[in-house]
Formats: structure tokens, C-alpha cells, sequence
């Protein structure tokens, strides 16, 4: 069995930013903020009136062959214009010996939206009596719904949109571990690398619940900012006054490969995976284990997986969504990981200028650290001013720093207890001097 | 480094043809057909009335006393996995915090899971009782009423009941599975990916034991309108449900949209034998591929179930004549029938005809997400029986479809049985197993 080194040799994202690596790499280096009042529906009524949204997107300027795709729903557009975007940057056009049936593609995408106006006027048109008439809704529904705007919904169809895109044969996953889904994708998709099930894989995930019954859903759950009056300034994980997280959405792709496939045809090389971690709370459905343990195990995981201590960790990219009880778990987790240590390692979170891309958020996280040891600077956490007691560590502030970073830390936490972590460092392969893998 | 070999020691099945592996085992032998008229819904209004239907099931049977007010917020797939789980478990014989909190037999942190799950359907009574209250004076659905009040009459947790990680959730709480956690949604291929993965997970020494398989229900309103949009389901047979759904046979109308799922312990090798536990089958091997063309959902295609197939049997270090059995997928519907068979054909050549096969889906539907699961549970029990179950409604081929269906169970000397899966959307996963010599 062989154990290959995996390494990033191409990234692309669409995201409330930007429509490009970057744009959105600029934009969050000088604090700017994605979030704005909710237009792709009527939101005026609702708890929550705002949002991070992708505007101004058209496939059309993304893809050569958009009509191909004219029945995605619309995270599959993002992770298409994504994708093209990784698959450009890895110049993998140029690849004459690229073996297709050992391309994989490992997405962490969401469902569709559902068809909102019919799938809700079927049921409102069709009750009697304090339920449903199913004879009366399978009339109208099969009137009024249309079939690829229901079986785009299934979160298989972006790895078939991408598969059919890019011509991929090999290995094809999607993993749906709601916020989580996409680190884990990447982290997945590393093993079937080192495993050598696959010498290219695509990673990355997609996510839209920007529409009525995703926003009512977090709603219900209490999840959401409701800082109407200040929209700009709603996303403030790590910040005492943090009241939830901002809904975004968005996708993110990045090109990985076995280090050597990368070096044979001559790839610029971007960054390299050395360590993945996943682990159950198995706590509750509706909370964190409030010690942290979940999240701890993951990190632990995370480094013995790359042979590192805590020490070796330089920044460490934070799930941080700005819920009250995520950003004081998070960081009670981080100081059981890191001990004394943990003082002098930064953190930050980028959701407070992206919001929350729910199953892309991993993935996007992870390309900004790529940058952030490229350009040895560290992106802010904005909106971060006043500290709350529970959450005591260095999250970088309001401002990006300059910082020497060699190998970061990223994490993803979704609900139902899924935790997950990467670990990267920078394209020279440089692994800190103590590593013992 | 070395990889670990991976047991099945616990088979957990929830299906159409009752609760439990010997339930569907002893139905597959008799060639009992278990699609029926469904009861779940008033399905008059649907071309096709008939289903795979669980029947009466809950899981708070399933579940620890302390924990049954968490069945309110579980989708009926999850309950399903739920079930299945608890059943797995206890055949398997580790026992979990779920199974007894007090002597638990495997430690939390390496404990894994991995379950396929679908596209969870929302109950439209449950969402009606809400959307019902934010309606204008015409009676028309309003948005802005909505957001004002209608929407605080949907139960809170309803986001919940409805992520497709849920079904892994409620598992790794109620059992107490701290490892690496995974759900996969790749259709009909996602149990047979999750297993794979699952293996792998255990193979590399990630986690001393899994729980891995899949579950879903499309037998409601919701499921079976997609199903029929997409010229699946079932279309002939009135009068004759448990006939409807005719794998590779002549007949071939369509499937019967069913509900259920199946989830396997893996274990190492070395752990189930210290511990004299009961092995079912070996996993030897695994493998996934993707056709490109799975973009076209209305047109059939097979995934690229030969290179699965062929990569699983690489991966297992075996030939094609080494395989005593194939477990099909067999949807019934004739263009996906006449794509698998050319898939099988492909993988195992000429010879294809000679092996024995058989495909669950004529006695009890399609299971989507949970169809891998049952579907391996079958392939493990074969082995592990020394047996080839026959498949119902197969009476004569289909033309291109000859596989080598039987109509009377057999005894056979089976080595390695290799059970594969494709989705609408192109993915397909495949494993063999391997007969376990204590």
C-alpha cells in the first residue's frame, strides 16, 4: 500500500465576495463585508432580514458551455464557476496524460431548494380539514412541478454537473455533513489520494439555503443574527455581542492531487494537505457537547494524523459562526488542544466578513488559509471588539497581521455533532522540524 | 504499512419484508413478494399505488428509554437507520453506551459510522398546519404573513428533522460513537460508498469498529411524485403489486418505490476473532467510479458500475471466476436493467452467465440510499449460509439482460460474492465480500 503526499495545485470560488480567489482574498485582507438586506426573496417580514448572497453571478461567464448546465439548481452554478476556476488555475487542460478514471470528484454540496411557490401552493391549495388531501396534491402537483426542478434538489447533482463538466470517471462522493461537509469532502478526498484510489481528485463543496424554508428553518432554531439595524456589522463571532451567525452561500473547488502526479507534468504546486481529523459529539442533536470534547478529538486527530504537535500550529482558521454557544465551545476546545499554547497561536474567522456558506464554508475557509501562508498575513475577525470572557484567545481583530505562518489549522463543526479538520502548509513542503511522520 | 482486514459481525435490516436479516432472508428463499397497495398515504392519486412499505414500525423500540422524546424529531429514514443500527449492534454483539451504559464493550473515540442517506421528504401535514396560517383573504400562500407569525407555528426543531447527517447523528448519540462520522448522498450507490468507506476507515486502524450502511423512505407523497416524474416507477401489473417489480425479467415495467435500509458492524478481523465473535463475511474490496453522462437523469445509465466492479475485484486481488455470486441492483426499470446487465457483462466477460445472481428488488422495491445496505446484508448472509437466494419475479430474461438469476434457492460453494449499486446521477459503488474461514 503506498502513502502518497497530497498536494493543491488549483483553487476556485463563488462566493458573496467575490466570483474569484482573488477578489475575495483582497476583499477579506481589507475587512469588507458581504452581508446585505436579503433580495432573493421577500425577507422584510422575517426575524432576519439580511443575508450574505452571491450577486451579479452568471454561469454564462464562468463556463464555456453553460447551456449544458441550463437545469442546475443554484449552488451547482457556483460550484461550476468554481470548478472551472481550480481546473483553469491546475492547468489541468494541459494534462494529455490524465487518466479520467482515476480523476474523483468529493463534494460536500447541499440539496436544492425546493420549488418554493409550487411545492407550498400545492400544499396550501390542496389542504382540507388539518391535513393534506393526497389525492387533491398529486393533481396539482403533477400540474405545476416540473421534473428536474425536483430531482436537481437531490445533492448528488453537483458531482454529476462537475463529473460531466470535467469528464471525471474515477471515485465520486458526496458527503452532506451539514456546516461540516465540505472540510470533510477535502479531507476525504485526501485519503483516496494516499491511498492512490485516484491521482487528481476535485474537492470542495456548494450550498444555497438562502430561500424561505432554509431561513425559517434557522430561525426556528434560533440560529440566525437578527441585528436588523445593523446589517453590516451582524457577523461578530468571538464578539460578546454576538446574537448568531449570518446566513451566506457560495462554493468553493480546489484541485488536489498525489504529489508526484503534480511534479511529473509540472504543476505549480499551491499548498499540501498533511493531516485530516473527524469526530463525532455524540452529544445531542440540538447542542454541542458543551466541554468541547467533539471538537477537541478532531484537532487531536487532526495533528496525529500529520505527525505535529500543537506547538507546530501557526494560525488556525475557525469554524467561528457567531452563535452564542459555537465561538465559547470552539474555543474551550482550542484551549483543551493547545494548553498554555494556546495564547500565542492567532485565530480567526472569515464568516464575519462571508457569513456562514453552511456545507462550502470549509472548503472556502481552506483556500484562505492556502493564502494566508502564501502571502504570510492572517485575515481579521471584524466586528470583534468586545471581548467576551468566554472566549479569551487571539482572533486577530478587526485587522489583518502580518504573521509567520508555515502550517495552519482549519475547522468545521455542523450541527448534529459532525466535527472536522484539516491541516495545511505551504507549497515548499516545508513541515515543521519536529514532525515525525 | 499494513492495512488491517475488516469482518462483518452484525447485520441490522429494516425492509418491506419485515424487521431483521432472517425476516427478508427467509422471504428472499420462499420468493415471497412483499409490494403492496400503500397504506402510508392515499396514493389514488398516483399512476403507480402500490409500494415497498415497512408497515407498522417505530423506533422507540429501538432506542433507550431516556431518549425516546427524540423519536418526535426523526424523519421516517431516520427512524429507519435508527432501527436498523440498534438491530446491527445486537447481533454483532459489541455492546454500546445505547445497548447498556453501564458495560459498554468498545471504547467511544473508536467507534465510527457512516450512513447513506437521501433526500429527506418533509411531511406536508406538518408543514401545512403552519403554512396554513399565513394565508391573504384569497386564501393564497402569503410570504410576508409568513415571516410576521406563520412560520412560529412550525415546530422548532423541524430543520432538524430533515438534514441527512440526522441519521448518523441520532446513531452516534444513542450509541455513543465518538469516531470519524460520515454521511454519504450519492443516491442509490451512497450504502455501498459509505461501507466502502467505512472499511477503509477500520482497514487503516482510524477506528477499531464501524456502523455503516444506508436508509431512506421515498414512500410519500413527496418521494413517489419525483419517482414518478422521472418514468420510474411501476407502470403495469394492476391488480398484482408483489409482481410489479421485475428485475432484468421480460416483464419489466419500472420499479416499486419502497422504504428501509441495512447497516453492517465492520470490525477488525483481529478484534471479532479474540472476542469469538460471529463473522459473517470479509469486506475484500472496494471500489467507485462515475459515468459523465449521468448529468442526463432522464436518459439510463449504469454509473460506470463495470469499473467499480472491476477496481472492487483489483482491489480484492481476484479474477472474475472467482466470484460465486453477484448481487445486483435490479431496479426494474428497463432502460437501467439493460444498462447494468451490459455493466456486468463488461466487468466479468463472457462467462457473466454462469455466475449465479440474484437482485432483492423483486420481492420487496427499491430502497434508494438504503438499498446498498440490505443489499450487502443479502451478499454477507449468502456467505455465510452458503446459499443463492432466487429472485422473485424473474421468470424469463429480458433481452441483453441474461444474468444468472435463479428461480429455486441453491447451496453453492461461494468464495466471494460482489453486490454493486449505480444512482440516478452516475455514481455507483461496488465491494466484495469474502467467505470467512474460522
Amino acid at each position: 500500500m503506498t502513502d502518497r503526499r497530497v498536494v493543491i495545485t488549483g483553487m476556485g470560488t463563488v462566493n458573496p465576495l467575490a466570483h474569484d480567489v482573488e477578489g475575495t482574498w483582497q476583499a477579506l485582507l481589507a475587512g469588507r463585508s458581504g452581508v446585505r438586506a436579503t433580495e432573493l426573496f421577500d425577507a422584510s417580514t422575517f426575524p432576519s432580514t439580511f443575508s450574505a448572497q452571491v450577486s451579479g453571478y452568471d454561469l454564462a461567464d464562468q463556463v464555456p458551455d453553460a447551456e449544458r448546465h441550463c437545469h442546475a439548481g443554484r449552488h451547482c452554478r457556483f460550484a461550476l464557476g468554481a470548478g472551472v476556476q481550480a481546473w483553469r488555475q491546475a492547468e489541468l487542460d494541459a494534462c494529455e496524460q490524465l487518466d479520467r478514471s482515476r480523476l474523483g470528484i468529493y463534494l460536500g454540496s447541499g440539496e436544492g431548494s425546493l420549488d418554493f411557490d409550487n411545492f407550498t401552493g400545492t400544499i396550501v391549495d390542496a389542504w382540507a380539514g388539518g391535513a393534506v388531501d393526497a389525492v387533491k396534491w398529486a393533481e396539482l402537483a403533477f400540474e405545476r412541478m416540473h421534473l428536474y426542478r425536483e430531482v436537481e434538489q437531490e445533492s448528488n447533482m453537483v458531482v454529476a454537473h462537475m463529473a460531466a463538466e470535467f469528464d471525471v470517471r474515477g471515485p465520486a462522493f458526496n458527503v452532506l455533513t451539514a456546516c461540516a461537509a465540505s472540510t470533510q469532502a477535502i479531507g476525504e478526498a485526501t485519503l483516496q489520494i494516499r491511498r492512490s484510489d485516484a491521482d487528481v481528485m476535485l474537492t470542495g463543496g456548494a450550498h444555497s439555503m438562502i430561500h424561505p424554508y432554509g431561513v425559517t428553518g434557522f430561525i426556528r432554531l434560533t440560529a440566525l443574527s437578527t441585528r436588523n439595524d445593523e446589517i453590516p456589522t451582524s457577523s461578530r463571532p468571538f464578539d460578546l455581542t454576538r446574537d448568531g451567525f449570518v446566513l451566506g452561500e457560495g462554493a468553493s473547488v480546489l484541485v488536489i492531487e498525489s504529489r508526484d502526479h503534480a511534479l511529473a507534468r509540472g504543476a505549480k504546486i499551491l499548498g499540501e494537505i498533511i493531516g485530516y481529523g473527524s469526530s463525532a459529539d455524540a452529544f445531542r442533536i440540538t447542542d454541542q457537547d458543551p466541554e468541547g470534547e467533539g471538537a477537541a478529538a478532531s484537532m487531536r486527530c487532526a495533528l496525529a494524523d500529520a505527525g505535529l504537535a500543537p506547538g507546530d500550529i501557526d494560525y488556525i482558521s475557525a469554524h467561528g459562526t457567531g452563535t452564542k454557544q459555537n465561538d465559547q465551545v470552539e474555543t474551550r476546545a482550542m484551549r483543551s488542544v493547545f494548553g498554555e499554547q494556546a495564547d500565542h497561536v492567532p485565530v480567526s474567522s472569515v464568516k464575519s466578513m462571508l457569513g456562514h456558506l453552511i456545507a462550502a464554508a470549509g472548503a472556502t475557509e481552506l483556500i484562505t488559509c492556502v493564502l494566508a501562508i502564501r502571502d504570510q498575513i492572517l485575515p481579521p475577525t471584524m466586528n470583534c471588539s468586545h471581548s467576551d470572557p468566554d472566549c479569551d484567545l487571539d482572533y486577530v481583530p478587526n485587522k489583518a497581521r502580518p504573521a509567520a505562518v508555515r502550517t495552519v489549522m482549519s475547522n468545521s463543526f455542523g450541527f448534529g455533532g459532525q466535527n472536522n479538520t484539516l491541516i495545511v502548509i505551504g507549497p515548499e513542503g516545508d513541515r515543521p522540524a519536529d514532525a515525525t511522520r | 504499512m499494513t492495512e488491517r482486514r475488516v469482518a462483518i459481525t452484525g447485520l441490522g435490516v429494516v425492509s418491506p419484508a419485515g424487521i431483521g436479516v432472517e425476516a427478508l432472508w427467509e422471504g428472499l428463499l420462499a420468493g415471497k413478494g412483499f409490494i403492496r397497495p400503500i397504506e402510508l398515504f392515499d396514493a389514488s392519486g398516483f399512476p403507480c399505488g402500490f409500494g415497498g412499505q415497512v408497515g407498522e414500525f417505530s423506533a422507540r423500540r429501538f432506542v433507550p428509554k431516556t431518549y425516546r422524546k427524540a423519536v418526535k424529531v426523526m424523519a421516517r429514514d431516520i427512524e429507519i437507520a435508527v432501527g436498523a443500527a440498534d438491530l446491527a449492534f445486537r447481533d454483532s454483539g459489541i455492546v454500546t453506551k445505547g445497548i447498556d451504559a453501564d458495560g459498554p464493550t468498545i471504547e467511544s473515540g473508536r467507534l465510527g459510522c457512516n450512513i447513506g442517506a437521501g433526500l429527506i421528504c418533509t411531511d406536508l401535514d406538518e408543514l401545512g398546519v403552519a403554512l396554513t396560517t399565513a394565508v391573504d383573504e384569497e386564501g393564497s400562500f402569503s410570504l410576508k404573513a409568513w415571516g410576521e407569525s406563520g412560520m412560529n407555528n412550525l415546530t422548532p426543531l423541524w430543520l432538524l428533522k430533515y438534514l441527512p447527517n440526522m441519521l448518523s447523528c441520532h446513531v452516534t448519540i444513542i450509541h455513543a460513537a465518538m469516531g470519524a462520522s460520515n454521511t454519504i448522498t450519492c443516491g442509490d450507490a451512497s450504502a455501498h460508498l459509505a461501507v466502502g468507506e467505512a472499511t477503509r476507515l477500520v482497514a487503516r486502524g482510524g477506528a477499531d469498529a464501524a456502523v455503516a450502511g444506508g436508509a431512506e423512505s421515498k414512500l410519500n407523497p413527496m418521494g413517489l411524485m419525483r419517482q414518478t416524474l422521472l418514468k420510474r416507477a411501476a407502470t403495469g401489473w394492476d391488480g398484482e403489486p408483489d409482481r410489479a417489480c421485475r428485475p432484468f425479467d421480460e416483464g419489466h415495467c419500472g420499479t416499486a418505490v419502497g422504504e428501509g435500509g441495512g447497516l453492517l458492524i465492520l470490525e477488525d478481523l483481529d478484534r471479532a476473532v479474540a472476542r469469538g465473535a460471529r463473522i459473517y463475511a470479509e469486506v475484500a474490496g472496494f471500489g467507485a467510479a462515475c459515468d459523465p453522462a449521468g448529468i442526463d437523469v432522464e436518459r439510463a445509465n449504469a454509473g460506470s458500475l463495470d469499473l467499480a466492479v472491476r477496481r472492487a475485484m483489483d482491489d480484492a486481488g481476484i479474477a472474475p471466476d472467482q466470484v460465486g455470486l453477484i448481487v445486483a441492483h435490479g431496479t426494474g426499470v428497463p432502460a437501467e436493467d439493460l444498462c447494468e446487465a451490459e455493466a456486468w457483462q463488461a466487468a466479468m466477460g463472457q462467462r457473466v452467465r454462469s455466475i449465479p445472481a440474484t437482485a432483492v428488488t423483486g420481492a420487496i422495491g427499491s430502497l434508494f440510499a438504503g438499498a446498498g445496505g440490505v443489499e450487502l446484508a443479502v451478499a454477507a448472509k449468502a456467505l455465510a449460509e452458503q446459499t443463492v437466494p432466487p429472485t422473485a419475479n424473474h421468470a424469463a430474461p429480458a433481452r441483453d439482460c441474461d444474468l444468472g438469476f435463479l428461480c429455486e434457492p441453491r447451496q453453492a460453494r461461494l468464495e466471494y460474492v460482489v453486490s454493486a449499486a449505480f444512482s440516478v446521477g452516475g455514481q455507483s459503488g461496488a465491494c466484495v465480500l469474502r467467505r470467512h474461514e474460522p
